[in-house]
């Protein structure tokens, strides 16, 4: 919908306000998905308009997009159809927190950062520590399902989202779960939504239980001359009876860029970054937390288990490096999106124990095809993998798309499947970000239209072409 | 048409998988709770293959399906509420692979939830969620309820544990979805179907994570003058974000009678008692048992003690796990609550607990999971009496509604089933209930699976058990 009608206009502006719907050029791009910008941007104020423009949109067969802070929207596959962002960002207060239960009900549009610092304030968090943490929103962090280094001791979002309150593509106002720790009542429709990328409802309030902060939370880095060496730490690590916080392999390409101070950068800069992060090693980064005791504990074990797997150095960060060194970890996929201009990077979800073939199998792939690479994966189980070409042209999509071929291959081939993250809108026309059908795809389109009849909410974006 | 559904059935699985005889039949008709339905075939499938088949059998009949593990469920979920055929799947009883190095087992739902942990602790490893049934009931039936159990406080309920599940669909399609890694790629349509009380689909194999054993345990045990003592201090625990293993409370009353029945050294004269276990790292157990026992003492625990050794601490866990069963000893009957509040609301809601059961007139026990704001309330009633248990229902739904008031759920782990279906307008709106009939109606449209459970069938609740009542139901 290139030119929105007067009267389309109209009544947005009667729901949400005048001031609140956007139509101008530069607000409509800003929300662009894939290339694809929207005829207009609508701002509701509570979730009872969100409802309102959703039934207006069913009402009007409008295709809508949910947007928070706009960091993600590049996830997904490009929008069939893109005729209103519904912009979620004047949703942006705790609606209940009760420290002394550790639960928390706020609103989607909330940033992140802001929510740290309230949570902070009680000496609480929620363990989303995801990327673009300054700009993002918890409702885009949910809907986008990003994980964060931090799963390694505090799960995904589905192990501590409790209920969420959400507007169907039929414009309802709905709930499921609740505000306590634990509940089975009903069905946890709150799971379907994390990583629906607003295909199945527009999230406007999610539910959380939230943790301690740790008394001490320190950091340890280990170098390796090959892969081997660092995938045998992350063995005897999940061996023994440590618990870090977070675990990552790095990759020499990827400890590279993470050394790398660059200008306008997302990364905090890090004082002589590459104390930390050495490009020509495999390096194993780990957090841990807790009294002093315990960190001096973690300390000592984490060096042994290094030098038992033939660490070439050991690192433990101390109060002053551990924020800027994490904040790298954190925000891992910007850094890889800055390296290149035309930069795809892949989310592998596998067993550990595939790591050494699939490691050597992807940057193998990269490497017949001509492509800049680096390596990020999560002690759990997840393998981030962006191939970095240095021009974003004709020549570089096609290496690109023959390169995901494979890449959807090794992980099918470890056991896992793989999904398309981040590329260029252009490589979308030739390759399928979710990988090959699934059989469970097939059940994908029947919940779709359980939750938006209309198939308005993004659609195209999701898995199953849903 | 049965017979001949029957004789089908028959040919199909072969001899000794089919009950149909009424006497047969009798041993199906219940399951913990205090519901009763007779179904009117019982199978006992020994592949996903035969699942498949009877499923696309039974809906050339137009037969309503219902799944059941051990049985052992308390809202009634397993129970033929129309009649049809009830699946048992006690003979998928195989624990099919361990993944020691990814720390993964795949089982068919017939496995029972303690033997699977049995299968690994030679290697240091165990299966988190222990429900106090765990010796009973199978990871099937668990998957449905979604259970929970005493250290479900530090590591999670069922679902937190499940990272994929073959299931087959009400058409007799089998799907897998999911799968081991435990990122969903596409609707995380493992973490809609956990939970979801055998409605959606039938499982058939289940792949869950196992937990490596902690370096260190402590068991503690924290002696009462008071309830309220008890529940300030788990308050306070929780507010001061020490999260223990485990965190179980028993009211000094029942506690009297579960010592007579299993002798576990539990004081036979207390207000409350705090069962509480923490477990990590020495140095991390250390910190935390003190800061557990602290805690008691400011709340004036009588008495902090820890056990010596595991066998001390296994009889305590014991004595918490057979509670139930124990109370069997005080009333002909009893009545197992299951609400959920905010923990900072245990205090209160226990004296109002207390309160509503003076008013009616009965004695409730509290036996729960405190750490999570999982209360079991126990009304203990004689069935033969249909007033007294009329009342014992509308006390329950008291103490349900008073949950919800206070922001918290209608069921913890037990489940909605039969029992609760018609309070979800308590916690639901009609927009909520018809989204989720939507979803049910996406997997399930004719409604065979598993029929008249979840869902406000719109008839009064109280109403609905009266029948069942006056129809016989035997106590638990
Ligand atoms: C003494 C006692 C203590 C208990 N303690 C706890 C506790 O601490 N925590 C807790 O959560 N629960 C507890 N329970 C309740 C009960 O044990 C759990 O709900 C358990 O998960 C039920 O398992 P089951 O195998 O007995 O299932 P059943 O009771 O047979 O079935 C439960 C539900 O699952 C469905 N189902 C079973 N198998 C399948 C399948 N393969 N596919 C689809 N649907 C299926 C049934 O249709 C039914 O809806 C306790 C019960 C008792 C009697």
């Amino acid at each position: 919908m290139n030119a929105p009608g007067s009267s389309v206009l109209a009544r947005l502006e009667a729901i949400a306000g005048a001031e609140h719907v956007l139509a101008q050029p530069g607000a409509r791009e800003a929300c662009a998905v894939d290339g694809v910008a929207p005829a207009a941007v609508v701002r509701p104020a509570s979730p009872e308009q969100v409802a309102e423009v959703v039934r207006f949109a069913a009402a009007e067969k409008l295709a809508v997009v949910p947007v928070g802070g706009r960091s993600k929207l590049g996830i997904g596959g490009p929008p069939q159809r893109y005729d209103l962002a519904l912009d979620l960002t004047r949703l942006d207060q705790i609606a209940h927190y009760d420290p002394g239960d550790l639960t928390l009900s706020v609103d989607a549009g909330m940033p992140l950062a802001r929510l740290a610092e309230k949570l902070a304030a009680h000496g609480q968090f929620v363990p989303l520590g995801a990327p673009w943490f300054q700009s993002a929103t918890v409702g885009g962090t949910i809907a986008s399902g990003v994980d964060s280094p931090l799963r390694q001791f505090y799960g995904t979002a589905r192990d501590f989202v409790i209920g969420a309150e959400f507007v169907t593509g039929a414009g309802a106002l709905a709930k499921s779960g609740g505000r306590v720790v634990k509940n089975v009542t009903g069905y946890d429709l709150h799971k379907l939504l994390i990583g629906s990328l607003g295909t199945l409802a527009v999230l406007t309030r999610v539910n959380f239980r939230t943790f301690p902060l740790p008394a001490l939370s320190r950091g340890f880095v280990a170098a390796f001359a090959t892969a081997q060496g660092a995938l045998e730490l992350r063995r005897r690590i999940a061996a023994s009876p440590l618990t870090p916080v977070t675990l990552e392999i790095l990759s020499p390409e990827c400890a590279r860029l993470f050394a790398a101070n660059r200008p306008g950068s997302l990364a905090a800069p890090l004082a002589a970054p590459g104390a930390w992060f050495h490009g020509e090693q495999w390096q194993v980064c780990a957090g841990f937390e807790g009294s002093e005791a315990v960190v001096a504990r973690y300390a000592r074990d984490l060096t042994r288990l290094a030098g038992e797997a033939g660490a070439a150095g050991v690192q433990i960060f101390d109060e002053d490096a551990q924020p800027p060194v994490w904040t790298r970890l954190r925000e891992g996929l910007p850094l890889l999106l800055e390296a290149s201009p035309a930069a795809a990077i892949f989310k592998l979800s596998l067993l550990p124990g595939q790591f050494a073939a699939v490691f050597e199998a992807l940057r193998a792939a990269a490497e017949r095809h001509a492509l800049a690479c680096a390596l990020l994966a999560r002690g759990c189980g997840a393998v981030y993998f962006a191939l970095l070409p240095e021009r974003n042209d004709a020549a570089a999509l096609a290496r690109l798309a023959a390169a995901a071929a494979t890449i959807f291959e090794i992980a099918a081939a470890g056991g896992g499947h793989a999904a398309l993250l981040f590329c260029p809108a252009a490589l979308k026309r030739s390759v399928s970000v979710w990988g090959p059908p699934r059989a469970e795809f097939a059940l994908l389109p029947r919940v779709k239209s359980a939750f938006d009849p209309a198939g308005i909410l993004a659609p195209g974006r999701f898995a199953g072409g849903v | 048409m049965l017979a001949r559904l029957t004789r089908e059935l028959e040919a199909l699985l072969g001899p000794g998988a089919v009950l149909a005889r009424a006497e047969d039949l009798i041993l199906y008709e219940y399951d913990g709770s205090v519901e009763k339905a007779r179904p009117d075939v019982v199978v006992f499938p020994r592949s996903t293959e035969e699942v498949s088949r009877i499923v696309r059998l039974a809906n050339r009949y137009n037969a309503p399906i219902v799944g059941r593990g051990a049985g052992t469920g308390l809202s009634g979920g397993a129970l033929a509420r129309s009649g049809g055929v009830m699946l048992v799947f006690a003979r998928m009883d195989r624990i099919l692979e361990v993944d020691y190095e990814n720390l993964r087992a795949v089982v068919q739902p017939g496995v029972v939830n303690f033997d699977l942990t049995r299968a690994v602790e030679h290697a240091g490893l165990y299966y988190a969620p222990d429900p106090s049934s765990q010796k009973a009931c199978t990871i099937g039936g668990n998957v449905s309820e979604n259970a929970g159990g005493p250290h479900t406080l530090a590591y999670g309920v069922t679902t937190n544990h499940v990272t994929g599940l073959e299931v087959v669909l009400t058409d007799g399609e089998i799907v897998r979805v999911g799968g081991k890694s435990g990122d969903a790629l596409g609707y995380d349509l493992t973490g809609l179907l956990v939970g979801s009380e055998g409605t959606l689909a039938l499982v058939t194999e289940i792949t869950v994570r196992l937990s490596r054993k902690p370096e260190a345990v402590k068991t503690l045990l924290a002696v009462f003058e008071s309830v309220d003592d008890a529940t300030e201090t788990v308050v306070e625990i929780t507010a001061r974000a020490i999260t223990p293993a485990a965190c179980e409370m028993m009211d000094g009353w029942t506690l009297a009678a579960i010592e007579e029945y299993v002798h576990a050294g539990f004081p036979r004269d207390s207000g409350a008692v705090l069962l509480i276990e923490v477990e990590g790292i020495v140095e991390a157990v250390a910190a935390q048992a003190e800061a557990v026992t602290e805690v008691c003492r400011q709340h004036q625990a009588r008495e902090v003690r820890v056990a010596r050794d595991a066998r001390e601490s296994e009889l305590l866990w014991k004595g918490r796990k057979n509670a139930f069963g124990a109370m069997g000893r005080l009333a002909p009957s009893n009545y197992v609550l299951d609400g959920v509040i905010p923990r900072s609301r245990l205090p209160q809601t226990l004296r109002h607990i207390t309160a509503l059961g003076r008013e009616n007139g009965f004695r409730i026990g509290n036996i729960f999971h405190a750490g999570d704001g999982n209360l079991h309330p126990i009304i203990l009633y004689d069935p033969r009496d249909a007033a007294e248990f009329e009342r014992a229902v509308r006390t329950a739904n008291e103490i349900l509604r008073y949950c919800v008031e206070l922001g918290g759920a209608l069921t913890g782990e037990h489940g909605v089933g039969m029992e609760k279906n018609e309070l979800m307008p308590l916690l639901f709106s009609e927009a909520d209930l018809e989204l989720m009939r939507r979803v049910r109606d996406a997997f399930n449209p004719a409604g065979r699976l598993n029929p008249g459970k979840v869902f406000p069938t719109g008839k009064g609740c109280g109403e609905v058990r009266m029948k069942a009542q006056a129809e016989g139901a035997p106590p638990l």
